[in-house]
């Protein structure tokens, strides 16, 4: 596999623990640090699959999922929101916003590719 | 380094900021900023710290961020109205947050009892057990580490060794919705293929003619058999994401037959396949819908972009050894450029213009480059000053006064160095204004004061110095308790006539306290006397102002780097000296008139009808035994950082400039009398006086020969 995965998360911490995970199941990794920024990275590139955290400055994740909705472009890359707990109100927010699914954080890296491989044509 | 070590440490540095982040936000909500982003900024760090920890398994710090988190959450969504109390509990909390990061950060095993004691708080505030009940689910939570190895394969279950085979029989009719979130059946069917052996069937039907089709509907449903040694719920998780979007209905206990391929076909429509693209077509908008940017359009595109990158401010982690080992290079650099100035000019190319004005630029980009090199390890006092906050609520809570802070200029920069070395004595002088400096709120009370004192913090950049001043509008300085007690200490002679500020700087002589009791607050063993000692030993001074019942302001004055210094090149007997200009007041003409004799090659110098003590350089260093008679020469007049004043006598002054401080307790020993070391443009190494250190010589001569300075007089 060797998919294009965009990140988008404002935690340097969670980023990098997305990009040591996700490259070591053998997926090249682009990365955002909030959701305008993950617009402009979108600019330049077609991941397979974005993930997206939900609390982020500037533009949150729903923003974020909502623009990548509504650009004719994007709107079947699936997306994958990062969730601290099993938040359902967030949860739903998301999915009404347009997330594809969801990652429970923590994650675990087998659910994590689980969850990619659910989504990624 | 092992990289989940390496992210540790990331985890870590960006807790400290989020922590920053946390007390600024608290501190301008504190102040009555209704901004939305501001509670947003604080909910996140206190989220992302909590999103961290899990990761590492810091299970103590998650449930207290969590309940913090979710009270601040209430904040957000405007359930809670955040009133001075509450505002109080959470930067509480957030101190309580910091302290509970450095100990996971150490391994240090922690009292959980104030921890617990604010998420009582929190629980209350969050009216009872809602918050308590769902904290107790989020700890029961167990984190996998992340550290497994894994490759995409290994997660597949090994269908041969299943013992109990079952059959699934999954009816699936994706909804319009299900392609609008990007979903995909060929990626869920695919995942299914992964528990076991997949049939699937598809019912086209519905599919309507070519031009009656709604590109973006949902025409396709599926029957799926699987034969799967995984129970029903692993089939389910499969469909976790399109829950709601789909019509699904999972039938188990189907006995598992070889020949399901010949039960299944009961649809007159074509023989069963395992689907391959036949829905993507439909998941996909084509590709009219979905055209490519024109050029001109991409351009327009990238515009935005640029905006956006200035908004962000991109920053380098540097280590610090190599700014450093840059600032020496470059001051070695300002050194040769001062040397090749000099040769060139003493040599014959003097007259040719182009020269001297090439020579003339690059010591103008060479002190470009200097001051640039020096900023990248100026830092903002903004971090110290937020740590002084927390600083006064903790003073504040201890003596049941009511304070409020006050920082100005958090953006002033000064150098790393002095920033870290400040946080100590600021502290101090913190505690002092809060224990000492104000009253309580009764006493302001009856003053007719606000029952709430504030103290100031103030930052800004002043004459090539940093001007710190902590200020109280307290009682201000007590001053016949003062010297009361500084006579009573033996500090100063019972009839001591002493003006307002002589009494002030009482204050920082060593061993003096004005406390009625030694409290646990201010008196911890340090005295203003070692505040100055450490605001000295920065090359910095302080200074207090006060004024009956409006309050003290000390001020301290601080050079911004410490790798240069400004300072006038004298010459003693044929030797180099640099004296730093902040310890010069004047230079003073020295007339046999003005000098007297006070003994054994002993001088006193008049400037102004004040007698200070006549310090022959050469002499006290040693470059010349001392004489009986005064030299001719120069009388520069010093101030130690204590406030009294000598002259200084040298043969003559050269010239005045910023030199580039050497250490010469690295480089050779320490010398009593000198601070350091410098190398002139002409390459010879100069050394530079320590002005307090050469007076503190002298007072040990004198009161070795026994000749007081009083009987001078």
């Amino acid at each position: 596999m060797n998919a294009t995965i965009l990140t988008v998360d404002d935690s340097r911490t969670m980023r990098d623990m997305l990009r040591m995970a996700l490259t070591d199941a053998g997926f090249r990794v682009i990365q955002a640090e909030d959701g305008l920024h993950g617009l402009d990275v979108l600019r330049q590139e077609m991941p397979e699959v974005i993930i997206t955290d939900i609390n982020m400055p500037r533009m949150d994740g729903f923003g974020f999922i909502e623009a990548v909705r509504q650009d004719a472009k994007y709107r079947a890359v699936p997306i994958l929101v990062l969730t601290t707990e099993s938040d359902e109100e967030k949860k739903l927010r998301a999915r009404r916003a347009g997330a594809t699914g969801w990652i429970v954080k923590p994650f675990d890296p087998v659910k994590l590719v689980s969850a990619i491989r659910r989504v990624a044509a | 380094m092992d990289p989940m070590a390496e992210i540790r440490l990331t985890f870590f540095q960006e807790c400290e900021e989020q922590l920053t982040a946390l007390e600024n936000g608290l501190l301008g909500m504190q102040e009555g900023s209704a901004d939305s982003e501001l509670v947003n900024a604080v909910f996140r760090a206190v989220h992302s710290i909590k999103g961290g920890a899990g990761a590492f398994k810091l299970n103590t710090l998650v449930s207290f961020a969590h309940v913090f988190e979710t009270a601040l959450d209430k904040v957000r969504s405007g359930s809670i109205v955040p009133d001075a109390d509450a505002m109080k509990l959470f930067l509480r909390a957030a101190d309580a947050l910091s302290d509970l990061v450095s100990a996971s950060r150490d391994g240090a095993v922690l009292d959980t009892a104030p921890y617990a004691a604010i998420e009582e708080e929190f629980d209350a505030l969050l009216g009872g057990a809602g918050g308590a009940a769902e904290d107790d689910d989020f700890q029961s939570l167990d984190f996998q580490p992340v550290t497994t190895a894994f490759s995409g394969e290994d997660a597949a279950p090994e269908a041969t060794t299943a013992p109990a085979r079952s059959s699934f029989l999954i009816r699936f009719r994706p909804l319009r919705e299900l392609f609008a979130k990007a979903n995909d059946p060929l990626a869920l069917f695919r995942e299914l293929t992964r528990l076991g052996r997949l049939q699937a069937q598809c019912d086209i039907k519905n599919l309507p003619f070519l031009d009656t089709m709604e590109p973006e509907d949902s025409y396709l449903s599926w029957e799926l058999r699987l034969e799967s040694d995984c129970d029903i719920a692993a089939v389910k998780e499969v469909f976790d994401f399109v829950d709601g979007d789909c019509d699904l209905s999972i039938e188990v206990g189907l006995p598992a037959q070889p020949a399901v391929m010949a039960a299944a076909p009961e649809a007159s429509g074509p023989p069963p396949r395992i689907v391959q693209d036949g829905q993507a077509d439909v998941a996909v908008p084509p590709p009219s819908v979905a055209p490519l940017p024109a050029p001109a359009e991409a351009e327009a595109a990238a515009q935005p972009k640029a905006s956006a990158r200035t908004a962000v401010q991109p920053t380098i982690r540097v280590d610090l050894d190599r700014v450093d080992r840059l600032i020496n290079l470059v001051g070695e650099l300002v050194i040769n450029q001062a040397m090749l100035t000099q040769r060139v000019l003493h040599s014959s190319h003097v007259r040719d213009r182009e020269v001297t004005s090439s020579l003339e630029e690059l010591e103008r980009l060479t002190r470009e480059i200097q001051e640039s090199v020096m900023a990248i390890r100026a830092q903002p006092v903004r971090p110290l000053f937020q740590r002084m906050s927390r600083i006064v609520r903790e003073v504040a809570d201890a003596t049941g006064k009511d304070v409020r802070l006050r920082t100005e200029g958090e953006a002033t920069e000064v150098d790393k160095t002095v920033v870290e070395l400040l946080a100590d004595p600021l502290t101090h002088m913190i505690r002092n204004a809060v224990d000492h400096g104000l009253e309580t709120p009764e006493q302001r009370i009856a003053a007719g004061k606000a029952p709430e004192g504030t103290v100031r913090l103030a930052a800004a950049h002043r004459s090539g110095r940093v001007i710190i001043e902590v200020s109280d509008d307290g009682a201000g300085i007590n001053r016949p308790r003062v010297l009361q007690k500084a006579i009573a200490n033996g500090l100063v002679p019972p009839d001591s006539q002493l003006n307002d500020s002589e009494i002030d700087n009482l204050l920082f002589l060593p061993g003096f306290s004005t406390a009625q009791s030694i409290s646990n607050i201010s008196g911890r063993g340090v005295g203003m006397d070692v505040v100055k000692r450490s605001i000295q030993a920065l090359g910095g001074r302080i200074s207090i102002a006060s004024s009956p019942g409006q309050g003290s302001t000390f001020t301290l004055s601080l050079p911004l780097t410490l790798a240069v210094l400004d300072g006038i090149v004298v010459t003693v007997d044929e030797q180099t000296f640099v004296i730093p200009l902040t310890a010069i007041v004047e230079t003073v003409k020295h007339e046999q008139s003005r000098i007297h004799h006070v003994g054994e090659h002993s001088f006193v110098l008049r400037v102004r009808d004040v007698l200070v003590p006549l310090i022959d350089v050469g002499a006290e260093l040693g470059v010349r035994p001392p004489a009986n008679q005064v030299r001719s020469g120069v009388a520069i007049l010093i101030e130690t950082a204590n406030g009294s004043r000598s002259a200084l006598l040298v043969d003559n002054i050269q010239d005045q400039r910023q030199v580039v401080i050497k250490s010469l307790e690295t480089n050779y020993k320490r010398v009593d009398g000198i601070a350091a070391a410098t190398i002139l443009g002409d390459g010879r190494v100069a050394m530079i006086l320590d002005v307090d250190a050469l007076v503190g010589l002298r007072h040990h001569d004198w009161s070795s020969t026994e000749i007081p300075f009083a009987k001078a007089s």
